[in-house]
């Protein structure tokens, strides 16, 4: 039986790990390879790295971590942060990641997951989606969130399904780092209206908050980051957890 | 041992030889005919669509070299899929070893296609799941199958049960992905390059 994913996601700044609520206020968490190594052995089904300094210069720098992560690592893991070229897939992809994940690039020319879905094959990209409640309707925020849109969340996941991505990862801005759990309704809406893997990303704070965002929502995976760094739930207990609970999962 | 990876257009194959770096098997990623054919062990990755990928190995003429190989031959996910008969994905002609194994599209609509994730593996049998238990995790992404038939070595359920390893002779294929598959990978590629 397909098992539901738990996916740690390492937020990259300068080289390090860092975390921050309602993505502001960065606090340091580690040293990605190290992390990634005690995911790898914990049981995580993969691993997702958003670099968030992301300017042309620094990505030399994370290409180099991305190599020295994936020599060491034999789970897959997804590389995204400010990545949109062709170009800069193929050097993520020549040093070890095995899917992309771009965001702000797809909302700004959509026709951009097409050209990489037929250039990398649709399983290669992931498009991630940070949504934000606006009067009551959710709509897509770009930029880290730093700028809002009009554009429907639920239009765009299903446009974004359309064209060729492999997987949304859905993150909600408002839940993100708040550990009040997991933003269950539009994440069951949008993937009741996607026909591929969504991954729900956001306000993961207890055991509890999994067990519903599988359970309810029905999310293909789900990713969560501080919770995982600071070892407040260990990756085995919790799959223990989902386990008892009969959610499908890699034990 | 002398390892060929088969060099084509279809998708990432760096996640492999770093699979490989990690159980200390050194490869060469080539399309030479005469590397490849005196290799000690062949691997044909892929990741991409099928179309693309024999017009690539036709026109290289890499289909014969790859058909005619005795030597272990590991097909991996797309490698897999093209060494059978045909693909429903864009109608395509594949190189036939497994010549009466036809590849088809996910049309279950309860389904979400490509499968992506861990599933487990069953009915194992062969060399290659050597200290495999049954059950074991596996990762896979794919949105085309293998029917089960007298050449399935494992099986695995997506709506219903298909092939997801294969042999005959020395041909084997696996549509999940052995290099990120954790240990349980790690200990199947290990068989293949026991044998």
């Amino acid at each position: 039986m397909l098992t539901k994913r738990i996916i740690p996601c390492l937020d990259i700044k300068d080289g390090r790990t860092v975390k921050g609520t309602n993505f502001l206020g960065l606090k340091d968490a580690g040293d990605p390879i190290e992390l990634a190594e005690r995911y790898c052995t914990e049981g995580a089904d993969e691993l997702v790295f958003l670099d968030i300094t992301a300017t042309h210069e620094k990505r030399k720098t994370l290409a180099h971590l991305v190599k020295k992560i994936a020599l060491k690592i034999n789970i897959p893991f997804t590389v995204g942060g400010g990545i949109s070229s062709i170009e800069d897939i193929n050097i993520m992809l020549n040093n070890g990641a095995d899917k992309i994940s771009i965001n702000t690039a797809a909302v700004n020319n959509p026709m951009l997951i097409e050209t990489l879905a037929n250039n990398f094959g649709s399983q290669c990209i992931v498009v991630a989606i940070d949504i934000k409640q606006i009067n009551g309707s959710w709509k897509v925020v770009t930029h880290g969130g730093r700028t809002k849109t009009d554009l429907d969340a639920i239009e765009w996941a299903k446009q974004v399904s359309e064209r060729g991505a492999g997987e949304i990862l859905l993150t909600s801005m408002e839940h993100d780092g708040t550990k009040n759990g997991y933003a269950i309704d539009i994440t069951k809406s949008i993937r009741n209206e996607v026909t591929i893997p969504v991954i729900a990303s956001g306000g993961a704070g207890n055991k509890q908050h999994f067990a519903d965002v599988f359970h309810i929502a029905d999310a293909d995976a789900a990713l969560a980051a501080s919770i995982f760094h600071y070892n407040e739930i260990p990756i085995p207990e919790l799959k223990k957890y989902l386990f008892d609970k009969k959610i499908p999962v890699r034990i | 041992m002398k390892v060929s990876v088969i060099k084509y257009n279809a998708g990432n194959i760096q996640s492999v030889l770093f699979a490989l770096k990690r159980i200390n098997i050194e490869a060469t990623v080539t399309d030479d005919h005469e590397e490849i054919m005196s290799s000690d062990k062949v691997i044909f990755p892929g990741v991409g669509e099928a179309g693309s990928a024999m017009k690539y190995l036709n026109e290289k003429k890499l289909t014969d070299v790859i058909a005619e190989l005795n030597q272990p031959v590991l097909g991996i996910c797309l490698g897999m899929q093209l060494l059978c008969r045909y693909s429903e994905e864009n109608n395509t002609t594949c190189i036939g070893v497994f010549d009466d194994v036809e590849i088809k599209k996910f049309n279950n609509k309860e389904l979400r296609v490509p499968q992506i994730g861990w599933n487990s593996i069953q009915n194992l049998s062969g060399p290659l799941f050597n200290d495999i238990d049954e059950n074991s995790y596996c990762y896979f992404v794919h949105g085309y199958f293998a029917e089960l038939c007298s050449n399935t070595i494992a099986r695995t359920e997506y709506g219903s049960p298909y092939s997801s390893a294969i042999q005959k002779n020395n041909f084997y294929g696996v549509q999940f992905h052995p290099e990120k598959s954790a240990e349980t990978g790690e200990t199947i590629l290990k068989n293949f390059f026991n044998l």
